[in-house]
């Protein structure tokens, strides 16, 4: 976090960062006083845009059309890095910059709504950043192409040699906590931990030496094909830990239809959430605060979480309950401190396997790989190389959201989070002092197409999508460009992800596209 | 010797530091204690309290503001500069309630440590004091302004650090005044920065008040459970009850939090938290005992598995969990049931 | 040609104006038509305005140049201009017992007016008024004629010195602001309080003095730091810099040189702290006016970082004179180590108050007897108030000093920007003290903590004198408050704050003394300490005074003495002031 500071160029897309990661925020201001460029390309005026040097409001989803207008410019004028795309990429190639060429800064303002001076000049301020780093989050990746954006922006980066270097980068900054420690944990149907493929025999066989099991040779469902597994009767038991689906996944029609249709749900959390009322059996856990172990912040750093308190009645730590589980499954895990699971962490990966908690608490956190005891800890990726070998340029071309506005659903809804709360508020919205100032759902609506409306602050509207509606008090702002809405997700009482849809997913990630949906808003 | 160093004496001992040093880093450095009020290693220079003032060349000169030069002799604590400290922080008491005995900040003061140094009983300046109503509406941050004493570290953080600037001096002389625009309630991000680096009692975290002052805390450090920033957080504990969340300043947060951080740690406590499990029984949840729950669970997915598969059985994580708890869970459905039907919430 | 025709300069400066000049001037003009003085006289006569001359205390002050002889009417009213064109302008009689009489003379005779000589001559609005008197040949011959380090070197020949405040250098420091390394530099002009007479006066000079200071250091932009208030100057400098802007004195590639330089307006709201230069760039900035803290100094650090200059309305007024005439001729003005003119508003209990430019090192005994005419009503002179509210009283044993730079520290006071006020036996030195230090508490930025409460405290412990409760050890106190302002203040208004006490204090011991030890004020102003009684053989029994008392507190029956209820008394000296016949004692 601290190489912020030294970018010379920050873009930041598809990130509220000063409400969603205040304190890396707070390292882009440093930076911005130090005399560099803030670039911001984001639908809303998030707060940031107060220090952006250039703010570009694009229409939402059109951020593959913004990335390939800039790459144009910075392709026709020669900003880009020979030495760099030469000896460290491939793909750079004819069709690919056909494609670029395509995109010219007043094709790009067509489709994006920025105008092309604005293009122009972001594409010339991150092509001559000698240090430019790229921040995003998921106003890249919630979309239906969210994953042709990531290639966007790769591309983008590759091309002006700002990968693999300090201070400079694609950045995805993590929403939640351990976001990337569950990952690097493994919680995904595909990976074992370390991003090692389930599918890869001999990496299957390691696991099974090192777990004593024979393990299954296929990818598992991801979450959104859990809950269609379970529309359609092929998963029978679903075991949800310290996530609440109802609030925070698309469609909660279809979410919480889904829950109802398992034979048996087990929801493991510390408040009865909205999905916890659906379950069979729900398990009291424990918080951050009563319990010991590691967590991994978005720059891969792992630092060390520490009983504060002791838990609450009768509630256990979410590792004897998985122990006691599984015993009852016939496997026993018996481990007699939390760090023994870290070293057999560190033997399934060997990326975290020079770490130690006293050689967290010793360091202030290690950032992975750190693969002997000896090993400082690596502060930034791709330095000596790229996985792969060569980095790849990807070829992708601008494709619109599933739903584009029309005449019966005219606005595009975006969602997100606010500064004051969190995901889906199991926390926060227990936090009277938090609930004082933002207590209250509302709908983010330009004050033109509000005053269109015939509605003000505080007036109640009635938002439909094809999924559902909701009814919730307008706010009137200069924030979103017209014919956009906002609502934050936080909200029960007017749930945003009522309107989202399931469907509308990324072919390959399968995130689902909860940054554009259509809606019609209506007095009520 | 190097240019881009100078050498200068500190109370007798030489040392070379870096040009551009000042005098109070220099001294710091040789671990010579020299007192401030406005000075605040993550902000640029105030030179607004001037007890930081040393002896160069015979001159009292403010050392936060006074840059190294080649061959100065600093003497940083004469009893003629002890004497014009004495007096700078008898001024200051002498604007300044005398109830550190109800005050939150009591025995985690600066100024009462000033105060205790330089054994200041009663001020020998003494006159009128700035009287104001507290009357701040926020929920977060206890605004008192009798306290103040102006060092301005407040007004810094939230512009230079916070990028805020929600609060400012207003008025001038002696009526001066760190106040939101037009002296309204406070309106902003309630960071809680300004707390943060607050040197007395005049800015406190209101839902902390009452709860517990430094000497009768427990303190333990920990990370912050919101966003993926991950925060350093040493939270202060009396009686199992989590009272307030401070950070230190040689993390990688530098001691800054966000407001959740700041203040969003009483769902910890909270009286809503799961304390036994809960077993559906004709359509309700109610309360069993853990055995109970336990054997549930594993009678109904060894059946389910043994009836349709281990892929009939999934599992989603949290990553609001530890690495080890997401470890172990991911084992538990691979190794245990036998399925990678496993995930977390990374998509949303 | 000139010469030949009529001229009426009414004074239009901030005194004339508010004595009637407008309407003095709207009548002229309107006479003067009506009578079609031009026709019957076969000659040109437009009546205009004029800056101030000084000589406040009589305005409205009206020269008639006929004939090249002047004539200069004192305290016109508008009833008097029919009279004056009539007799004068058409017969060619001047109204003798209208024009003004021998102070006038004195007031200016031993003043040196080379900063104000045009102001009150020339015509503030018209740029071609100052091209006729050698204007903007100064900044010509520099951009042309000479390399920046020239015209450093011959400020630097001159011996000016800063006008605003401490004293420093001018050309030393252009020069180090210079040398400062930055591509971006700024020059900035403070016109405060004291300067508006330059500014509505002779506003080109200003302006030409920045153009070339601009010139000297190497900036593109210059700004004129002006508090909002200050309408009449605002308005003349606006239209001046119009004027320059118009003929390319100021704009892009001044005389063809390839020189460019703005200039551009600042406003401040009222504040003393302005005066001081770092909170002054805060201000220009945006800002809170607050000091900062030094180093780095504004040649090397200033507005927005970069090198910066600033000097106040009148040293930039003295640079075209200095390029013009050469830094020799300017460096014989004055003493061996200040050189040039001053220029102080004379106020107080003289009693020719206006606003004077002297020589440096001129004795005081000349400014208070010489210009100002000695005190009024022939009293005792006590103390002068040199350098604005943060400088020092000098007393009536000092008059004999000469007025510089040196002397004025060596006393504990300072140059400042040029206020001097005369004090007389009526006046308590420990109420001035007071009254100015309440003054510098409210105008202290509260940034410091030795001066947002260092001035609080030692103004309360002058009022706590003043009321009759002080005690000799206050006095130890304050000393002691006076030396911790004075070394740990951040800036120079906290480190001069302590002045009007410390000068009074070591002049005027016996008198707080007998506030603290007698309580007794000698001057008769502290109310807490005087009491008003009636002398009972020189009492007439008349019942003015009786009649004057709001309080109810003196009674008497006709043809007795009467007599003041000190317990009712509340001392506002009404009837003191209404006794026609000496009989009410104030001690």
């Amino acid at each position: 976090m601290a190489e912020i500071e030294n970018n010379d160029v920050l873009f930041v897309i598809g990130s509220n960062t000063k409400e969603n990661h205040p304190i890396i925020a707070q390292r882009m201001i440093k930076a911005v006083r130090r005399g560099a460029t803030l670039i911001i390309a984001d639908p809303r005026r998030v707060p940031l845009v107060r220090h952006a040097g250039i703010w570009m409001q694009h229409r939402p989803g059109t951020d593959v059309a913004l990335l390939n207008g800039m790459m144009h410019v910075i392709l026709a004028e020669g900003l880009t890095d020979r030495a760099f795309i030469d000896e460290r990429t491939e793909g750079f190639d004819e069709a690919f910059r056909k494609t670029v060429e395509e995109y010219t800064p007043e094709a790009a303002s067509k489709i994006t709504g920025v105008p092309k001076e604005k293009i122009i000049a972001a594409a010339r301020a991150y092509g001559k950043g000698k240090r430019a780093g790229i921040y995003y989050t998921m106003g890249i990746t919630q979309h239906s192409h969210g994953t042709d954006n990531v290639y966007a922006i790769a591309n983008l980066a590759l091309m002006t040699g700002n990968l693999g270097k300090e201070s400079a980068g694609v950045n995805p900054l993590r929403g939640q906590n351990n976001v990337q420690g569950s990952s690097d944990m493994g919680c995904a149907p595909n990976v074992y931990p370390g991003y090692q493929r389930v599918t890869v025999p001999m990496v299957k066989e390691r696991f099974e030496e090192l777990w004593g099991v024979k393990l299954a040779d296929r990818d598992g469902l991801m979450a959104n094909e859990m809950l269609d597994g379970a529309l359609a009767g092929k998963v029978k038991a679903l075991y949800i830990m310290g996530e609440n689906p109802v609030l925070s996944d698309p469609d909660t029609g279809h979410t919480t239809k889904a829950l109802k249709a398992l034979d048996f749900l087990i929801v493991q959390d510390i408040f009865l959430t909205e999905t916890a009322e659906l379950a069979h059996v729900v398990l009291p856990g424990t918080s951050f605060a009563e319990k010991v172990g590691t967590f991994t912040n978005t720059e891969r750093r792992v630092q060390r979480v520490r009983r504060v308190v002791d838990a609450p009645g009768q509630a256990r730590k979410d590792s004897l309950i998985i122990m006691e589980i599984s015993l009852r499954l016939g496997y026993e895990m018996h481990y007699h401190h939390t760090e023994e699971i870290f070293h057999e962490i560190g033997r399934a990966w060997p990326a975290m396997a020079g770490m130690s908690y006293s050689r967290i608490d010793e360091e202030g956190g290690l950032q992975w790989p750190c693969p002997t005891p000896d090993h400082p800890g690596t502060q930034f990726l791709f330095k000596g190389g790229f996985p792969r070998g060569k980095a790849r340029f990807t070829n992708v071309k601008y494709r619109p959201p599933v739903e584009v506005p029309d005449e019966e659903y005219p606005f595009v809804l975006t969602t997100g989070r606010l500064l004051f709360q969190y995901h889906t508020g199991g926390m926060t919205r227990r936090e009277k002092a938090i609930e004082a100032v933002a207590g209250r759902p509302y709908v983010e609506i330009n004050r033109q197409d509000a005053k269109a409306l015939g509605v003000a602050s505080g007036d109640k509207v009635k938002v439909t999508s094809r999924r559902g509606s909701i009814t919730i008090p307008v706010h009137a702002s200069l924030r979103p460009d017209r014919g956009v809405v906002f609502i934050p997700f936080h909200y029960r009482e007017a749930a945003a992800n009522v309107l989202t849809s399931s469907t509308a997913v990324d072919p390959i990630c399968k995130i689902p596209e909860l940054k554009v949906a259509t809606v019609r808003v209506e007095k009520s | 010797m190097k240019h881009d160093m100078v050498t200068i004496t500190i109370d007798g001992r030489k040392t070379s530091v870096p040009v551009g040093t000042t005098i109070l880093a220099a001294a710091q450095q040789m671990g010579i204690h020299i007192p401030v009020l406005c000075h605040h290693p993550k902000l640029t220079v105030t030179g607004a309290c001037r007890v930081c003032i040393v002896e160069i060349g015979g001159q009292p000169v403010t050392s936060c503001t006074a840059v190294a030069e080649e061959g100065m002799e600093v003497t940083t604590a004469s009893p003629y500069i002890e004497g014009l400290r004495r007096d700078i922080v008898d001024l200051i008491l002498s604007d300044h309630p005398y109830d550190c005995m109800v005050c939150e900040r009591a025995g985690d003061c600066e100024l009462q440590e000033l105060a205790y140094k330089y054994s200041i009983r009663q001020p020998v300046f003494q006159g009128e004091r700035r009287i104001y109503t507290k009357r701040d509406g926020n929920p977060f941050i206890e605004r008192d302004m009798e306290k103040c004493i102006l060092c301005g570290r407040c007004v810094k953080v939230c512009d230079e650090v916070q990028g805020v600037g929600a609060i400012d001096y207003a008025y001038k002389g002696f009526e001066t005044k760190i106040c939101p625009p037009f002296e309204r309630d406070l309106d902003c991000e309630f960071c809680g920065q300004c707390i943060a680096v607050c040197p007395t009692g005049a800015l406190v975290s209101k839902p902390s008040l009452g709860k517990g002052r430094k000497r009768n805390v427990n303190t333990v450090e920990t990370v912050c459970p919101y966003c993926g920033c991950g925060c350093n957080i040493t939270y202060d504990v009396v009686k199992n009850e989590v009272i307030r969340a401070r950070s230190r300043q040689d993390t990688i947060n530098e001691g800054w939090l966000c407001v959740k951080g700041k203040f969003g740690f009483s769902f910890i406590n909270s009286p809503d938290r799961l304390t036994t499990p809960l077993i559906r029984k004709d359509g309700k949840l109610v309360p069993a005992g853990w055995d109970e729950a336990l054997d549930l669970i594993g009678e109904r997915l060894r059946k389910i598995r043994a009836a349709d598969g281990p892929d009939a059985i999934a599992g989603l994580s949290s990553a609001r969990c530890t690495n080890e708890e997401n470890y172990l869970f991911q084992k538990l459905m691979r190794a245990g049931v036998g399925t990678n039907n496993v995930d977390h919430c990374a998509r949303y | 040609m000139a010469n030949d025709s009529i001229e009426i300069k009414v004074c239009l400066g901030t005194s004339g104006s508010a004595a009637g000049g407008e309407e003095v001037l709207r009548l002229f003009k309107h006479h003067v038509q009506e009578q079609g003085v031009e026709a019957r006289v076969g000659r040109r006569c437009s009546p205009s305005k004029v800056g101030c001359r000084g000589f406040c205390s009589k305005d409205v002050l009206v020269d008639v140049i006929l004939d090249g002889s002047k004539t200069t009417y004192q305290l016109v009213t508008p009833n008097m201009v029919e009279r004056i064109v009539l007799e004068h302008v058409i017969d060619g009689k001047p109204i003798a017992e209208w024009t003004v009489k021998e102070e006038y003379a004195s007031f200016h005779a031993k003043q040196h007016k080379i900063v104000l000589g045009p102001c009150g001559e020339i015509d503030p609005e018209s740029i071609d008024d100052y091209i006729a008197m050698r204007g903007y040949r100064a900044a010509r011959k520099a951009i042309t004629q000479m390399k920046p380090e020239e015209v450093i070197g011959q400020v630097i020949t001159s011996g000016l010195r800063g006008r605003g405040g401490s004293g420093f250098g001018t050309g030393e420091k252009w020069r180090v602001c210079r040398g400062a390394p930055g591509d971006v530099k700024y020059a900035v002009c403070n016109i405060g309080e004291v300067n508006r007479p330059l500014a509505e006066g002779n506003p080109h000079a200003i302006i030409e003095g920045l153009l070339v200071g601009g010139y000297a250091i190497g900036a593109a932009k210059g700004f004129l730091y002006i508090r909002e208030r200050y309408h009449r100057s605002v308005e003349r400098l606006s239209i001046a810099l119009e004027q320059a802007r118009e003929r390319g004195f100021v704009g892009r590639n001044i005389f063809g040189t390839g020189f460019d330089f703005e200039m551009e307006f600042s406003f401040g709201t009222e504040a003393f702290i302005c005066g001081e230069e770092t909170a002054l760039m805060e201000s220009i900035e945006g800002k809170r006016a607050m000091p900062r803290v030094r180093p780095p100094f504004p040649a090397y650090a200033g507005l927005w970082g970069r090198p910066t200059v600033i000097n106040n309305a009148e040293t930039f007024s003295n640079i075209p004179l200095i390029i013009g005439m050469g830094g020799e001729w300017f460096s014989k003005i004055g003493t061996a180590t200040s050189k040039g003119t001053k220029v102080f508003t004379l106020s107080g209990k003289v009693r020719n108050n206006g606003l004077v430019e002297i020589p440096m090192g001129m004795p005081f005994r000349e400014i208070v007897y010489g210009i100002g005419g000695g005190i009024e009503g022939d009293k005792t002179l006590k103390g002068i108030q040199v350098g604005g509210p943060s400088g020092g009283i000098i007393p009536t044993s000092m008059l004999d000093m000469g007025l510089d730079y040196e002397h004025l520290a060596r006393v504990g006071s300072i140059v400042g920007s040029g206020g001097m006020v005369v004090f007389d036996e009526d006046d308590c030195i420990v109420n001035v003290a007071k009254f100015y230090l309440e003054f510098l508490q409210r105008e202290s930025c509260g940034k410091c903590v030795p001066c947002r409460i260092g001035t609080k405290r030692m103004s309360e412990l002058l009022t706590k004198i003043t009321e009759g409760k002080g005690e000799e050890n206050d006095l130890r106190t304050m000393e002691r408050l006076a030396g911790v302002m004075a070394t740990t203040s951040l800036c120079g208004l906290g480190r001069t704050a302590p002045n009007p006490f410390l000068t009074s204090f070591n002049h005027f011991r016996d008198e707080y003394l007998a506030h603290i030890r007698e309580k007794k004020c000698p001057a008769g102003v502290c109310t807490a300490l005087i009491t008003f009684s009636v002398l009972a053989e020189k009492c007439k029994a008349c019942g003015l005074c009786k009649r004057a008392c709001p309080a109810g507190a003196i009674t008497g029956a006709p043809k007795q003495p009467h007599v003041i209820d000190p317990e009712k008394c509340v001392k506002c000296g009404a009837c003191y002031r209404a006794c026609k016949f000496k009989a009410i004692k104030k001690a």
